[in-house]
This record gives C-alpha cells, sequence and structure tokens, in this order.
C-alpha cells in the first residue's frame, strides 16, 4: 500500500467537487482518485498494491441519500449505496426480485455483504491470481501490454465467454449477472453534476484490446443507482451457483433465470444470465431467443444452454467449463420452472 | 515416578472431560501470542520475495526504497548475506538458502528485509525495490522438464521386501493396480509466521510461534555462531502449527541480524502469501498401488510405490510406506520411495505427513479389490486383519481395528448401504457411502520437567512444552492434579519457552505421550520425597509406614490402613517453602545421552514402527457419505462418522476437538485442498486462502466421533497413544470410495472436484 490522502464527502455536491479530475482521460480503475464505499475490494487492491490511487473520497455519507430500496409497479429503484445485505433481506425483493436476492446472499460472507455496497460489488475486479499479485510481470489488465500469464497458466476459475487473446479474465460476481438478466439500467453522475442512463449490459466492457479499461464510466463518475424494470418473470426467477465449497467463494459457473411461463408450460418470455465463467456480467440473448414460445422441458433448456455457450473459447484448465456452464442452467431452468409462486 | 505410574485415584482428573485452563484467557485476549509480547521501541520488517523459481540475483536497485521516509536499513545478499548461515532443516540434510547469496532456489523466497519505523513504510519500501533477475527456465513438478528424479536410499526411513511381491502379482487370482496423486498442500494457520527479536547485553531473545522451541534456539544459536545459551525462545501460545511451525526456517535468524543492525527490536509479521514459500509444506505425491488377492479375500500380495516432491538440493521425504506395509496381513510386500527434484522450496511436516497421502492409495484400492470380489469393505479389512507385524514379526503393542469398524459402523448405519454402485439417492443428489482404515505410529520422546509443591496445596509444572491448539497445558495440569492428589484448578503450568526445562518437538502425535511421562515422573519422586519424609519421622501419623503404599489424594498422604496425614504437614517437614523437583523421562529404546541432545535442541524420538519389543499404533476407522449433484456433480459430504482406538485418553474433550478437526480437514483435503502451480514458472498461484480452500462451516455437517477405550500396557507405562494425527488419515480415501459409490467413478488423484465428475 502507497499513501494516500483521505477526504468525505456528506454530500452529493462535494463528492463531485472532491471526486473532480484534472485529466477526465482513460479508465477509471486507473485514475488516481477513486469513490470509497464499503472498500471491501478498493482496499484489498491497494494493500496488494495492484491499485495505487492518490485519494481516496469517501461517500457513505451519502447513503441517506442513495441507501434506498424502493418498488411500485413500474419496477425496483436500489440506490448505489443500499448494503448487499439490506437488500437480499428486503422483503419485496425477497418476493418479487427473487434472483437478486439470491445473488446476493449466494455472494461473499455476511460480514462483507453488511459492508459491501451495490454499486461498489458491481464494479468489483477480478479475481484471477495474475493481476492481484504484481510480481506476475504479464497482465495486460494491470499493466497495458505487458501480456497475458493467465492464458497458459493456471485458469480453471477464469472465463470461456467474452474473453479475448489480450485477457482470459472472469467477472467474479453475481448481483451484476442478475442485473443484466432483468435488464436493469444504471444511473450515473458526471462532474458536472449531469445525469445519464445506460443499460445495465453496457456498464462493462469485453476485454478487447484493452482489457484494462472495464466499463464505460469515465474517471470522476458516479453511479447512483440500478431501475429494475418489473415484468410477469421476476418473481419466478433464481440464482444458481456452482462453486466448489458450500459457501464464501466465487463461481466457477452460475445462471440468473427469469421465466414468465404459461399455463401449458410454454415460455413467454426468458431472461437469462451467466456467470462465473464470462468476462463481463452478461446477458444472453441468445439462449433467451431459444426459449421463447417453446415448452420449458430438458430439450428446450439443453438448447437454450448450446446457444448460451456457442462462442464458447477455453483454455489450459478451462475446458470443463461450457459443459458446466450448460448444466448449470438447465438446471436453473427446471428448477426455476418448478417454483411455486 | 516408578516404572509404572499409577493414575486415576478416585477423584483424579485423568480421562474426564476438563474444559482448558487456558481457556478464559484465549478468549478474552489475554493470552499473548508472540506477536503480542511488547517490546520497546521496536522496528517493523517485510520480507522481500523473489518472483522467479530459478537463477539468480543481477542486481537491486534500492534507490526509491530507500529514499521512502522513515526507512531504517534493507539487508541483501551484498548487504547482509554473510551474517548468518542457513538452518537445519526438520529432519536434516541440505536444503535451500536465502540471502546468503545471489541465488533462486524457488519461487518466494526470501531476498532481502525491509526494516523501517512502522510496518506501513516497510511495506512500500518493499513494493518499491526492483529485483533484476538472470532467470533460468524453472522444473514445477513431476514431469516438468528438468526435474531429477532418484530412488531414496534406505536410511531414516526403511524399505521392506518380504516374500517375492512381483512374482505373486504375476500370478495372483485377482488383482487391482492403480496410479494414484495428492496435490501440494499447505497448512495456512490462522495465526501467521511472525517473528520478534532483541538483543540485550549479547543475548538474543525470539519470541515466535514454535514446536519445538529448544530445538528453535540451538538453530538459530548455529546459524548466527553464538552460544545457545546466549538464546531464549518464547512461544507461550501457538495460534495453529500442524507441522509449519516444527522446525526452524531462514526467516528467524535474518530478523535477529536485523534488530542487530538497527539496535532495536524488530517485529516481522509475514504476509498470508509469503506463508506459502517461506516455510514448509506437503508437496505433491505420486504412487503406484498393486494389491494381490485370492477369491475369498485373502491378500497376497502388496506392491506400493511413491515417489515424493522436493526442492532441489532437500532430500526431505516422508515414506509413509512404513504404514502402509503394516497395515494388513499380507506374505509377500515390496515397497519403494523415490524423490523427485525441481525448483520448490523444501516440504515439511503437515499433518499425518506419511499417513495421509500414502494411506489414500492403499485405502483406495483396498475399496476397489472389494467391489472387485463382492466382499463388503468392511468384512476385506476384517479378513486381512492381524495382530502382528507383517514386515517383522513382531506383536502390535494393541491394534483394536476391527471394533473401531464394527462401532462406526453400527453408528454410521452401514447396514443400510447398498453395494451396488450408484444405487442410492435423495431427490437429484446421487448418495454415496465409504470407510477406510486409519493408523498412526505411537510416538514418544525424552523430555524433562520441574514440579514444585507449596504447602498450601498449589502446585506448579514448568516444562518447554507447546500447546498449538492442542489443549497441553490442560494436559499437564490434569497429569500434574492426577499424580498430586489436586484438582486441576490447583495447578499452574508454564509451557512454550527456553529457559524451562527442555521439551520435544510438539509433532508427530507424540507430545501428549512423551509430556505426561515427564510431569509424572517428576511428580511421583515429589511424593516419594514426601511419603519418605512422613514415614521416616517419629512423631507423625504416618511413621513406619512403607513410603511406597502411600497415597497422595484430596490434598492428604494416606496409609492403606487409613492413617492419613494433610499434605501441608507433610511439606512442611521438607521445607518451610515450596518443594520443587526436576525429573528427566527418556523413554524405553532410547540411549542415555538422549536429553542431552535434547538441550541442544535436537528431538529423541522412539517411534511406534521401529521399536524392536513391539510394533505401536492407533488405529481407526473412517465412514463418510457425500452427495454428488445428479446434474452439475458438486460433492457435499452431509457426514461424517470416526472410530479410533488410540489408548487412554486424557481429556476426551479436547481429544474429540482434536479428532474432528482432523477429519475435518481430511474433507478438506479431499475436496478442496489444492496449492496450484503455474507450470511454467513453478510458481503458487493460488497462495491465499480466498482461493486455497479450506472448508467453511456450511462445508462440515454431522460429525461424529467415538473413543473406543483401549488399555495398553506395552505402548509405554501411562499407556497414552498420541491422537493428534490420526483423525485426518484415511478420510480422502474414505470419501474417495463414496464417491465411487455414488456415481461408479474411480478418482484416484486429489483433491476430487466437480469436473473429474461431469
Amino acid at each position: 500500500m502507497r499513501p494516500f490522502s483521505l477526504e468525505t464527502a456528506d454530500d452529493l455536491a462535494e463528492a463531485l467537487r472532491l471526486g473532480a479530475q484534472e485529466n477526465a482521460a482513460g479508465a477509471h480503475v486507473r485514475a488516481p482518485m477513486q469513490y470509497l464505499a464499503g472498500g471491501t475490494n478498493l482496499l484489498d487492491l491497494m494493500k496488494l498494491d495492484v491499485m495505487r490511487p492518490e485519494r481516496l473520497v469517501n461517500i457513505n455519507g451519502l447513503q441517506r441519500q442513495y441507501g434506498m430500496i424502493e418498488a411500485d409497479g413500474a419496477g425496483l429503484t436500489l440506490g448505489a449505496l443500499a448494503r448487499m445485505s439490506a437488500v437480499a433481506d428486503d422483503p419485496v425483493v425477497r418476493r418479487d426480485y427473487r434472483v437478486l436476492s439470491d445473488a446476493l446472499r449466494l455472494a461473499a460472507s455476511q460480514q462483507l455483504r453488511n459492508m459491501a455496497s451495490l454499486a461498489g460489488n458491481v464494479l468489483q475486479r477480478t479475481r484471477c491470481n495474475y493481476f492481484r499479485d504484481t510480481s506476475w510481470g504479464a497482465c495486460n489488465k494491470r499493466e497495458p501490454g505487458s501480456g497475458c500469464a493467465a492464458m497458459e497458466g493456471v485458469n480453471r476459475r477464469l472465463a470461456v465467454l467474452g474473453v479475448s487473446d489480450r485477457c482470459i479474465a472472469n467477472y467474479p460476481g453475481d448481483f451484476a449477472n442478475a442485473l443484466a438478466a432483468l435488464g436493469a439500467e444504471v444511473t450515473v453522475l458526471d462532474g458536472a453534476g449531469g445525469t445519464r442512463t445506460l443499460p445495465f449490459e453496457e456498464l462493462h466492457r469485453l476485454p478487447g484490446d484493452t482489457p484494462h479499461i472495464e466499463t464505460n464510466l469515465k474517471p470522476g463518475e458516479l453511479i447512483t443507482g440500478f431501475r429494475v424494470p418489473a415484468g410477469p418473470w421476476t418473481r419466478r426467477s433464481l440464482y444458481l451457483k456452482i462453486r466448489d465449497r458450500e459457501s464464501f467463494d466465487f463461481a466457477l459457473t452460475s445462471a440468473a433465470v427469469a421465466l414468465d411461463l404459461g399455463d401449458d408450460g410454454t415460455v413467454r418470455e426468458a431472461r437469462i444470465g451467466i456467470g462465473g465463467l464470462v468476462a463481463k456480467p452478461w446477458r444472453s440473448h441468445e439462449a433467451e431467443a431459444a426459449l421463447r414460445g417453446r415448452r420449458l422441458d430438458e430439450a428446450s433448456a439443453a438448447e437454450a444452454a448450446e446457444a448460451a455457450f456457442a462462442d464458447a473459447v477455453v483454455h489450459s484448465e478451462t475446458a470443463f467449463k461450457p459443459e458446466l456452464g450448460r448444466r448449470t442452467l438447465v438446471r436453473a431452468l427446471l428448477e426455476a420452472a418448478r417454483l411455486t409462486i | 515416578m516408578a516404572e509404572d505410574p499409577k493414575t486415576a485415584t478416585a477423584g483424579s482428573p485423568f480421562g474426564k472431560p476438563q474444559v482448558r485452563i487456558d481457556g478464559r484467557a484465549k478468549v478474552t485476549g489475554r493470552a499473548l501470542y508472540p506477536s503480542d509480547e511488547p517490546v520497546g521501541n521496536p522496528a517493523y520488517a517485510f520480507l522481500l520475495t523473489s518472483a522467479i523459481a530459478r537463477g539468480r540475483i543481477r542486481r537491486f536497485d534500492l534507490g526509491e526504497a530507500r529514499a521512502v521516509e522513515g526507512v531504517l536499513d534493507i539487508l541483501t545478499h551484498e548487504t547482509a548475506g554473510g551474517e548468518a548461515k542457513p538452518p537445519e532443516m526438520q529432519s536434516g540434510g541440505k536444503t535451500t538458502t536465502t540471502l546468503e547469496s545471489d541465488r533462486v532456489w524457488h519461487d518466494g523466497q526470501i531476498i532481502g528485509v525491509v526494516v523501517a519505523n512502522s510496518y506501513e513504510i516497510a511495506r512500500e519500501a518493499a513494493f518499491r525495490v526492483r529485483v533484476h533477475y538472470e532467470k533460468e527456465a524453472p522444473s514445477a513438478s513431476f514431469g516438468s522438464p528438468g526435474a531429477e528424479e532418484e530412488v531414496r536410499e534406505p536410511g531414516e526411513h526403511k524399505d521392506y521386501r518380504v516374500g517375492n511381491a512381483d512374482a505373486e502379482l504375476a500370478s495372483a487370482e485377482v488383482t487391482v493396480d492403480g496410479w494414484y496423486g495428492t496435490p501440494t498442500q499447505h497448512h495456512n494457520p490462522i495465526e501467521l509466521f511472525t517473528t520478534t527479536c532483541a538483543w540485550e547485553n549479547g543475548k538474543l531473545t525470539i519470541w515466535e510461534p514454535s514446536q519445538f522451541v529448544y530445538g528453535l534456539r540451538g538453530n538459530v544459536a548455529g546459524q548466527l555462531g553464538i552460544d545457545p545459551e546466549d538464546v531464549r525462545v518464547v512461544s507461550r501460545f501457538v495460534g495453529g502449527a500442524f507441522g509449519s511451525k516444527g522446525g526452524a526456517t531462514a526467516r528467524t535468524a535474518w530478523i535477529a541480524v536485523a534488530a542487530r543492525r538497527v539496535n532495536r527490536p524488530v517485529k516481522l509479521v509475514a504476509t498470508r502469501d509469503q506463508g506459502f514459500t517461506i516455510v514448509t509444506y506437503r508437496a505433491e505425491t505420486r504412487h503406484h498401488l498393486q494389491l494381490a488377492a485370492t477369491r475369498d479375500g485373502r491378500l497376497t500380495a502388496l506392491r506400493h510405490e511413491g515417489w515424493e516432491l522436493t526442492s532441489r538440493p532437500s532430500d526431505y521425504n516422508v515414506s509413509g510406506t512404513e504404514t502402509t506395509a503394516r497395515m494388513y496381513a499380507c506374505p509377500n510386500i515390496l515397497t519403494k520411495v523415490n524423490i523427485v527434484h525441481a525448483d520448490r522450496n523444501t516440504p515439511g511436516f503437515m499433518r499425518a505427513p506419511p499417513d495421509t497421502p500414502y494411506m489414500f492409495p492403499l485405502e483406495c484400492a483396498m475399496d476397489e479389490l472389494a467391489a472387485r470380489l463382492g466382499i463388503d469393505p468392511i468384512e476385506l479389512r476384517r479378513i486381512n486383519d492381524t495382530q502382528t507385524d507383517p514386515t517383522n514379526g513382531q506383536t502390535f503393542s494393541s491394534r483394536h481395528l476391527m471394533d473401531c469398524f464394527d462401532r462406526g459402523a453400527e453408528r454410521f448405519g452401514w447396514s443400510r448401504r447398498d453395494p451396488r454402485p450408484g444405487s442410492m439417492s435423495n431427490g437429484d443428489w446421487l448418495v454415496g457411502l465409504g470407510c477406510a482404515s486409519a493408523a498412526y505410529p505411537s510416538n514418544i520422546a525424552a523430555t524433562a520437567a520441574r514440579v514444585s509443591l507449596r504447602p498450601d496445596g498449589h502446585a506448579r509444572v514448568q516444562i518447554a512444552a507447546h500447546d498449538i491448539g492442542t489443549g497441553a497445558y490442560t494436559v499437564v495440569a490434569i497429569m500434574a492434579a492426577d499424580q498430586l492428589g489436586l484438582a486441576p484448578e490447583q495447578v499452574t503450568v508454564e509451557m512454550g519457552d527456553s529457559s524451562l526445562p527442555p521439551a520435544s518437538l510438539a509433532a508427530g502425535s507424540s507430545h501428549t505421550a512423551t509430556i505426561t511421562h515427564a510431569v509424572a515422573k517428576a511428580c511421583g519422586e515429589l511424593r516419594d520425597r514426601i511419603a519418605r519424609a512422613a514415614t521416616t519421622s517419629n512423631n507423625g501419623p504416618l511413621a513406619g509406614r512403607d513410603p511406597a503404599t502411600l497415597v497422595l489424594s484430596a490434598g492428604r498422604l494416606t496409609a492403606p490402613d487409613g492413617a492419613a496425614e494433610p499434605l501441608v504437614d507433610a511439606v512442611k517437614r521438607l521445607t518451610p517453602g515450596a518443594l520443587e523437583v526436576y525429573a528427566e523421562n527418556i523413554p524405553k529404546g532410547l540411549s542415555p545421552e538422549a536429553m542431552e541432545t535434547l538441550y541442544k535442541g535436537k528431538p529423541p524420538m522412539s517411534r511406534g514402527q521401529n521399536r524392536e519389543d513391539v510394533t505401536a499404533y492407533a488405529f481407526g476407522a473412517q465412514f463418510v457419505e457425500v452427495r454428488v449433484h445428479s446434474r452439475t456433480r458438486e460433492i457435499r459430504v452431509p457426514r461424517m462418522v470416526g472410530a479410533f482406538a488410540s489408548g487412554r485418553i486424557v481429556n476426551p474433550l479436547t481429544a474429540h476437538s482434536q479428532y474432528m478437526g482432523g477429519m475435518i480437514w481430511g474433507l478438506g483435503a479431499a475436496l478442496l485442498e489444492k496449492t496450484e502451480i503455474d507450470p511454467r514458472h513453478a510458481r503458487y498461484v493460488n497462495d491465499n486462502i480466498s482461493e486455497y480452500h479450506i472448508p467453511v462451516n456450511a462445508d462440515v455437517r454431522r460429525v461424529e466421533v467415538i473413543m473406543i477405550p483401549e488399555t495398553d500396557r506395552d505402548v509405554n507405562p501411562l499407556g497414552v497413544k498420541g491422537i493428534g494425527e490420526i483423525g485426518i488419515v484415511g478420510v480422502n480415501a474414505a470419501i474417495a470410495n463414496a464417491v465411487f459409490h455414488a456415481t461408479g467413478k474411480r478418482i484416484r488423484q486429489l483433491p476430487i472436484r466437480i469436473e473429474d465428475l461431469l
């Protein structure tokens, strides 16, 4: 860890003022100023010398303003600073947006969920060990152009979808995959106080040739909240997370599914997110399309899973992951269809 | 102590559940672990470690690091390399060096020490050091280019050749033949590897968590070229060790050197990832295991060949064939062990060092043989059970393996098992039931103790023994209370300090047997002195009685005829103050020089498999139920039962915890634990406990421990066998066997993971 200054903002104007950047270009994760909410990821990365911000702006004072959990007929509004545990345990979220509650509850530990904010959670960075340990010279995400040590190294926990020949790091989170599946939007404030809204699916970027640029946020921009549209599928939803141990583990594979089924079991609408083995939070429009209008059964679920992983690219230790990912999605779909709602 | 100490008199705490006497201090934070010990005006160290596994250091750029305000010193091979020599390894032989030279032997090798006014400054400066290497292509593991294999010659460990196993395997009615593997594993005790060093008037004090304070003392003295009498090691509490704190490692001497150079105490708390490379670990093993049998299940041949990985210079190996060769009656036995050298740090002790990896192939092969023959796996073990060590014809001091199986099977509900693989399920989950044998040699070492008794009936025991979380403080209190007729609360215990009488290494399941015998001997001599004084005085109530018949209990010295004298009066005959006795116990079979060796920091140990009178082992049976999801193949363990016969149990409460901890570790070792090694760079990749997985609470459901009462007059006078290691032994095989039962898949490489079952 390197020396840094810590400033605290009590309101939005102060946060934006403190967060204003002299140089507004480049990737926000590499900017010298970083907003500090729960700190469960940022502080770890600073101790590891992976992130080296010079200034932290503590925005936890904004939680009263941006910590809301509000549902109405049109959808669910979640403040950026709502804590993971509060949203996971909210009775309306649990009943009407189960996939969100599941994804939060299955992530991290209770202590971390109590600390971590929603916006911080969706911005958490990869667990790729070659990224998190600076003694590895080659990491295009950490040091652009330095190469990728993971490609032929220990990569069992890394991605098979959305990868590039520069980076195979996976996005490790859960909640973001559920947000992507449900077609959420994210609200962002720029340094001047202007607001923009973008589809959650467009918040994160694929690695491509620039894996060090992980999101479409600009330095100094601040996420203020998420909007999840209501739909007849949000109740019949669940998050299935497959991992080596029962708890406190990142996903090898995961599936966020939400279904609107007709009385005869026909899929009127399906929303499908994939996690654990993708470079960013991921919605599989291909799998959704494969299911629409079909009766949900083993065969249609398997076809959806084939569609979801059609573009998978495997490396030395990830050959098993497309198959496990397909099985995970099939199991999630069949279990969601069996839910009593 | 007489040759045969009397224990368990009426009211004795021996064998009764006793809460830890240090429990309150631990949970209230009053217990001082070594890094907690206050020292005046300390400086702080941060280790520099190599980012390559093989090569040389061309140069350091230290300018940016030295410029950080508050940096006091940076030790490298260029600035301080001549100030200490490498330590001796746990089991002797050569090992890798650190900053004695520019040579890099392995990933994460200590190549420098930054010393600063605060931990944060030292860490920041360490991040600012640039190292220029001359890299050489490293060998990571078995099969890597450049790895060198050699046969392990008999020495500390033996090979066994009984009959002609190869001939029998070639002609037998039934054979099983398999290749097995166990992965690299690291202990990761919650307490990190810490060292604090302070010099005063040329004398060095070291506060460091240790399983052997005299060993560390002797080692560091040798490394620094000073008299061991000028070194004191303090380790009152240890926050988990499991073998990792059993031997001296290089860091200690460098922190002592740093403290001398900056003329201040220096504290080091190494990071979690550094803990993977600056101390020892369990190296990966490979096995070729072959069994031959008759159709009715009698073993006719066992051939077990092992391969163990080690560093380039070290010949460390665990040779668990010493146990597998003795498990079952078998007329033809052949064992062999090979060592493979690669560019890795030197391995060392880790819970049940030989038996955890070596019993895995044997107990899987027994299950496979049972399935092949259509014989129940427990019955196959009964057919081949023996009271005679098949390698040398000696009798086992006691062996209640089948009692363990029978009691365990009953509790587990083994009779409900349908032997057909894949035949049992529960909803979407396949159910598998598996079992395996456990065994561990009963070891005991030479050790001394000092016991003093005040006239008010309060005793103090001083012994440089080690409580590595096992409950050793409480065991010592129980033993002294038992021998002196007191309650454990009346005994004060001082341990973990090399200024106390020397105790041997707390390892190899030897410590309870070792320290109880030394404490009993000192207490016995103390009792004898009081009894002699009471019987030879001409005015007391016990005058003229035979001193050997007097019993000390409940604060009174009592003769068989009922005559008695309060302890207070009896002690006062000898001294107005405290009566103190120092005693040394050298177990049967060890040489009279054992004590002198111990004082020098080497542990003289009698090993259960090397004795010339009996073969001494503890035995057990492990039962596991697994669930495997029919679609996504996660493996979960809802139930474990372990039954163990390990002699007399001093404290069933802490014994239960130890067995349970071992079984849970076995679960982790079978399904989760694996240090991932980058094959091209020979570097550990998941060097953190986020991704080096051990079980969390949610993975551990029902765990039942059964302690089979066992009287063994031959293992040692008190009949105490060790229990620290046996709890983990066999669990990996029981789980692999249960996975086979659930799925029909025989997985021979640990850990067993989802992808193995897809």
